[in-house]
């Protein structure tokens, strides 16, 4: 078990390492002035002067992508399930739902900020949207492939639509909620970047804008740094719960 | 429970070509009938009609039960693929289809059950953890849960080893007696170790077989069994040769 850990730490080291040596070694040959490409060092450096303030826009866009995701995933769940069991539903809502998958959700970000304000509930309502649709799509495909046999032995019990949906469409479908946790992990720090990048007064993005504006190209690429650490916990927190349930589930 | 005959006659239709021109056939009440024929015949349509389930072919024609009561409730089916939940326990998987009516399930009656078909000590195990002849036994334990007095066999024996395969024929054959069985097979020997009758399915009707006098499950090395055997196989291979002429 720790050796495992260990080798799968020396395997993401090895790639770090890589790219700061290059890095370094870019700076270092060409010259550039450190306004346009800042060494390692000088990064580390302001990561370290900076780092209450990197912090507390950490915490402020992983609290804004939390909710959101949540959000997403609630709705996303609920949208599939409620298409799963409704035929009429179906028939409704997913014209809409292709429709609305059509605009790219990034896009809305501008408009969602004009109506919202610069505040938390814009950035929220940008991150859920942009993590709703992979979800609900992802979930409810799975819902609806129910193996024949286990469609077969359904109809022969008389089950109902619910139990059907409960007892096996559900547990069948999870594989289908885990590929889609695992886009909206992608899309998540995205939307918080693309919401932050469109106004706020807060966040790793925001933080992102105003050391650039200020030339402070150091701390840019602190709160860069800051944010792919973002991304990676969430993404890391996925795969776990991904591998955990399949396991459980003896999918894989 | 009382195991009813099946009475079904008319042609069998798919996609604009007939299947089965013509046949008429009496499957009798608490016995085992096998099904014989070539693969795409319609073997596994008339299953599927008996049991009411979504089905590509069409019947012209009617399939009652002796006692004209609704056939489909009274049918537990069980197929050459084990369709078992992957994610839930053999105990759980006996209990499925009480479980997606609404009803409690009863853990005690699932795992006498299991017991009965050799899986006792085994009532936690997932699908994972067990061979293709463990979860075809599962497959069983579920269908007898049922209780139901018809039960469809779709080749349940096929994809296993010779050995298993031989075990599970005993095993189905004591533990499904006095239900009116119908199996599909393409096996000649499993057909004339099972069946009480049987039937070779052609594109003009249904041929019946003769069988060795004696009751099933008959002993696989006995010579009446081999002779009836080798015949069967002789029968099935003319009708082939008639289609192909």
């Amino acid at each position: 078990m720790i050796a495992r850990a260990a080798r799968g730490l020396w395997r993401a080291a090895v790639p770090v390492l890589v790219t700061l040596a290059v890095w370094q070694a870019v700076v270092s040959l060409s010259g550039v002035p450190r306004f346009i490409l800042p060494g390692p060092g000088l990064v580390a450096q302001s990561l370290w002067d900076n780092a209450a303030l990197i912090w507390q826009n950490t915490l402020w866009s992983a609290s804004n992508l939390g909710l959101g995701l949540v959000i997403g995933i609630a709705l996303g769940v609920e949208t599939a399930l409620l298409l799963a069991l409704s035929r009429r539903a179906r028939w409704l809502l997913r014209p809409m739902l292709v429709l609305a998958q059509a605009i790219p959700a990034f896009a809305l970000a501008p408009v969602i900020t004009l109506w919202l304000g610069y505040g938390m509930p814009s950035k929220i309502v940008t991150i859920a949207l942009v993590t709703y649709f992979p979800i609900a799509s992802a979930l409810f495909d799975r819902l609806m492939s129910l193996p024949a046999g286990l469609s077969d032995l359904s109809r022969l019990s008389g089950a109902g639509r619910w139990r059907e949906t409960l007892l096996l469409r559900l547990p069948h479908a999870v594989p289908g909620l885990l590929s889609g946790l695992r886009l909206a992990a992608v899309y998540g720090p995205l939307a918080v970047l693309i919401g932050e990048w469109v106004g706020a007064s807060q966040g790793l993005g925001h933080l992102m804008l105003m050391s650039n504006g200020r030339g402070q190209t150091a701390l840019m690429f602190a709160a860069l740094i800051a944010l792919s650490g973002l991304s990676l916990s969430l993404w890391i927190a996925v795969e776990a719960l991904s591998r955990w349930s399949e396991k459980r589930l003896s999918f894989a | 429970m009382i195991a009813p005959a099946i009475h079904m006659a008319g042609s069998l239709h798919a996609g604009g070509r007939c299947l089965i021109e013509a046949f008429d056939l009496t499957l009798p009440a608490g016995r085992w009938s096998a099904l014989l024929g070539a693969s795409g015949v319609g073997k596994t349509s008339l299953l599927r009609l008996i049991a009411a389930l979504p089905c590509a072919a069409r019947l012209d024609g009617r399939i009652t039960a002796q006692d004209n009561a609704a056939i489909a409730p009274r049918v537990a089916m069980m197929a050459q693929d084990d369709q078992l939940l992957p994610w839930a326990t053999a105990r759980d998987n006996v209990t499925i289809c009480a479980r997606l009516r609404g009803e409690r399930p009863q853990p005690d009656r699932a795992a006498a059950l299991l017991a009965d078909v050799g899986l006792a000590g085994h009532e936690t195990r997932k699908p994972s953890q067990l061979s293709a002849g463990q979860r075809q036994r599962v497959a069983l334990a579920r269908t007898l849960y049922e209780d139901r007095a018809i039960v469809l066999l779709d080749e349940p024996f096929s994809a296993l080893d010779a050995m298993t395969r031989h075990t599970m024929q005993d095993l189905a054959a004591g533990l499904l007696s006095g239900r009116t069985v119908v199996l599909i097979t393409h096996d000649p020997a499993e057909a004339i170790r099972l069946a009480d009758s049987a039937w070779i399915v052609t594109r003009t009707g249904v041929d019946p077989c003769p069988l060795p006098p004696t009751a099933p499950p008959r002993a696989p090395e006995a010579a009446t069994t081999l002779t009836a055997q080798a015949a069967l196989l002789q029968r099935m291979r003319l009708h082939l040769a008639s289609e192909a002429a």
